[in-house]
């Protein structure tokens, strides 16, 4: 037992000193968070404001066109499409009248295309003239008409939310932020599961091709020295995804109040949420104003706890079998892939199924993905932000995390048969069959 | 003297063939013993028996009279293989502390021991450099000071010579001696003979997974003698031939002889001095170990053939 932690510790060390691994460490939420900003920044800036010429054949829109951040209205007398431009105008909006009673046609002319936010707002303004217009015609009075107009815009007049109902409790639906979260923490553990699992068969391989392995299990067993490295690289990812949290949630508070007042106004308005709170310099705010998205809201106690276990387990499922592979083969790096390809086939699918399980976490696909342990480590965490027990029952949960460590350590159990012939093995690379054979029979 | 490994009717086979096929020996305490045979004859799957990296199909091992425990006993093997190397990125010292430590040593008793062995074969100063700066010779070094630091009763060296150049090569060979005269027990594998007569006190030659050869250097150089005695006359008699004896070689006044059967060296000498010839020397021939190995294996295929092993 001794020896395993002195081995740990090595494995852990190594690496941990490693400049790669400080360097990755560091840079990666960096790089994440200056492009989440960088991305929501640039959204703000790219809305322009247009200068929009209007010609009017009715007249019932004169002057009355609101100016908005995407529009600027004007209104120049006898202009038209050869000379909107010579103007100083973007764009050239043309309305014509059948008669002063009906409805109008309106038409957008402009060289290039002015975007999506100027059309809207153009469509939006001309629907409100229009039908003010109308509310006149019937004899509704101007006063009425804007004492509305005032109300609903102080009040929330329409105050829409979805709830899921358990039992008799009522929660606040949120889709968009449970499949946000599903799938980001299913991609991380794919992605770790590759690194971390590329690790130790780098690692395997490196014993075995400097020819350490015999000195090394001439002091301990090959198993001990097999989980030794499992284990010690299991740490180094602990600490990584730790160091990670740490520093996004750092920089989650911190990047706000570097940013200017100004880049947090554009960065709220450009996604013209309607009844945008006051101004926060809380990154949750900021998010949930941007975005939509309660961040509060959800369980992150139980995400987070299931995640860890999630990476752990299947990290520990599939590094044995990594370490298996990098047992069998030798210097020559194209014999890895080959022998690779039934690990990280698997893995792939996972990633695979994911995306359709964000879309239904509660279907067939998605069950049995999370059932079974070589994808259940992905396919999961899609599953788990959506809620337990409303979306994951507490028994699918349970039989997804029993089967994970039953099916941990049966590839740990085979894994160490197959690693214990593999490492002494010199010359000539196994097959899968050979490694069959390895596994089930006595050493 | 007493025994300190002692094999028993030792069987590993493999599924293409017969590895190691029921040998046993002892080996005394102190002693150096020559482990030696052709590529593929077993000797590793042996060796890895006794260091506890294999189990045996069949058979026992007794070391220092009690069942050999592959897990207990480690701290008293030190085992340099064939197929050998370190951490490249890691540094010597830490290397060495490693190893130390996995051999059972507290952390204190690695350190002490391993600065005493830097500093006996000068390595002080490396303490900080990586093993990936070393050359292969300075490898080699840190490899056998890592075998023995933790002061093991039996030490087993697979071609411990193998990249040496002479005076680190002679260092070793007086490290071997000085530790067989301090009572460890050395089992030395090699297939380089002029090394095995230099150093080993006692041999044993295995071949296709058994044991064809046992016993000391002089006792098989005696065994395997071919009565050839060279002899160095002042002048030719004038009668050379004699019923004792015929002419293997002659150059000018030295003579190669091979004693007729019935005869004994005396005999050649009398009828020399008879004939008034001066002997000037006057010695018996021994096989070289090199000569009787090669004797013994001729005609086995320079490689194992694979065979179907029922067992």
């Amino acid at each position: 037992m001794n020896k395993i932690i002195i081995i740990i510790k090595r494995e852990y060390l190594t690496r941990v000193r490693n400049k790669t691994f400080l360097l990755s460490t560091f840079l990666l939420p960096l790089v994440m968070m200056v492009f989440i900003f960088g991305s929501a920044y640039l959204g703000a800036k790219s809305i322009k404001q247009y200068k929009i010429a209007v010609k009017d054949e009715t007249g019932l829109y004169q002057n009355k066109l609101k100016n908005s951040d995407a529009a600027f209205y004007g209104y120049p007398a006898n202009v038209s499409m050869s000379n909107y431009r010579k103007e100083g105008y973007d764009g050239l909006l043309m309305v014509y009248s059948k008669d002063n009673a009906t409805a109008d046609s309106a038409r957008l002319y402009s060289e290039k295309e002015l975007g999506l936010a100027t059309d809207e707002a153009i469509k939006k303004q001309l629907q409100k003239i229009n039908e003010e217009r109308l509310l006149l015609a019937k004899g509704v009075s101007r006063a009425i008409i804007d004492s509305i107009h005032v109300q609903s815009e102080n009040e929330e007049l329409l105050n829409y939310r979805s709830y899921k109902v358990s039992g008799t409790e009522l929660k606040e639906g949120n889709k968009k932020l449970s499949s946000i979260v599903g799938f980001i923490s299913g991609i991380i553990i794919y992605i770790t599961l590759f690194i971390y699992g590329a690790s130790v068969m780098r690692g395997v391989m490196e014993e075995k091709t400097n020819r350490i392995a015999e000195v090394m299990v001439s002091s301990v067993k090959p198993f001990q020295l097999m989980l030794g490295k499992i284990v010690g690289i299991a740490a180094v990812g602990l600490t990584q995804l730790l160091l990670w949290i740490i520093l996004i949630a750092l920089l989650m508070t911190i990047l706000p109040m570097i940013m200017s007042p100004e880049m947090m106004q554009q960065a709220q308005s450009g996604q013209a949420i309607p009844g945008g709170a006051a101004q926060s310099s809380s990154a949750a705010n900021m998010i949930a104003q941007s975005t939509g998205i309660d961040i509060a809201g959800a369980n992150w106690p139980l995400i987070i706890g299931c995640f860890l276990f999630y990476f752990l387990g299947g990290y520990l499922f599939y590094a044995s079998l990594f370490a298996a592979v990098g047992s069998v083969i030798n210097e020559d790096p194209q014999e890895a892939q080959s022998l690779m390809l039934p690990i990280t086939m698997p893995i792939i699918f996972g990633f695979i199924m994911l995306t359709s399980t964000i879309q239904n976490p509660s279907g067939p696909l998605a069950f049995w993905g999370s059932i079974i342990p070589f994808t259940s480590p992905i396919v999961m965490m899609g599953r788990i932000p959506s809620g337990v027990p409303e979306s994951v029952p507490y028994w699918q949960l349970g039989l997804s995390m029993v089967l994970l460590v039953a099916g941990f350590y049966f590839t740990t159990w085979l894994s160490a048969k197959i690693y214990r012939t593999g490492i002494l093995m010199y010359g000539k690379k196994a097959s899968w069959k050979e490694m069959i054979k390895w596994a089930f029979t006595k050493a | 003297m007493s025994t300190i490994l002692e094999i028993q009717n030792l069987k590993k086979y493999f599924s293409s063939q017969k590895a190691v096929d029921d040998i046993s020996f002892s080996i005394e305490k102190g002693s150096i013993f020559g482990l030696l045979g052709p590529n593929g004859a077993g000797k590793t799957t042996l060796i890895r028996m006794i260091t506890g990296i294999f189990y045996p199909d069949a058979g026992n091992i007794l070391l220092n009279g009690k069942k050999f425990d592959p897990v207990n006993d480690v701290i008293d093997i030190g085992y340099m293989p064939e197929e050998r190397g370190l951490y490249k990125k890691m540094k010597v010292g830490e290397q060495a502390m490693y190893l130390a430590q996995l051999k059972g040593l507290s952390k204190q008793d690695a350190f002490n021991k391993v600065k005493y062995w830097f500093e006996k074969f000068e390595m002080g100063s490396w303490w900080n450099k990586k093993v990936e700066d070393l050359s292969k010779g300075m490898g080699q070094k840190l490899q056998f000071v890592t075998t023995v630091l933790h002061e093991p009763k039996l030490v087993i060296l697979d071609e411990p010579f193998s990249g040496l150049d002479p005076v680190n090569s002679n260092l070793i060979k007086d490290e071997i001696f000085n530790l067989a005269q301090k009572g460890t027990t050395i089992i030395f594998s090699t297939h380089r003979m002029e090394q095995v007569e230099e150093i080993c006190d006692h041999i044993v030659l295995v071949n296709k997974g058994n044991k064809i050869l046992d016993g000391s250097v002089k006792e098989i150089k005696q065994q395997f003698k071919q009565h050839i005695f060279k002899a160095e006359l002042n002048q030719l008699p004038a009668v050379l031939q004699h019923p004792s004896f015929n002419i293997v070689e002659q150059k000018g006044n030295n003579l190669t002889l091979r004693i007729n059967k019935g005869y004994q060296s005396n005999d050649i000498l009398l009828h020399f001095i008879n004939q008034q010839s001066v002997i000037v020397a006057y010695h018996e021939i021994l096989p070289s170990l090199n000569e009787i190995f090669i004797r013994l294996v001729e005609g086995t295929p320079t490689s194992r053939q694979f065979q179907t092993v029922t067992a």
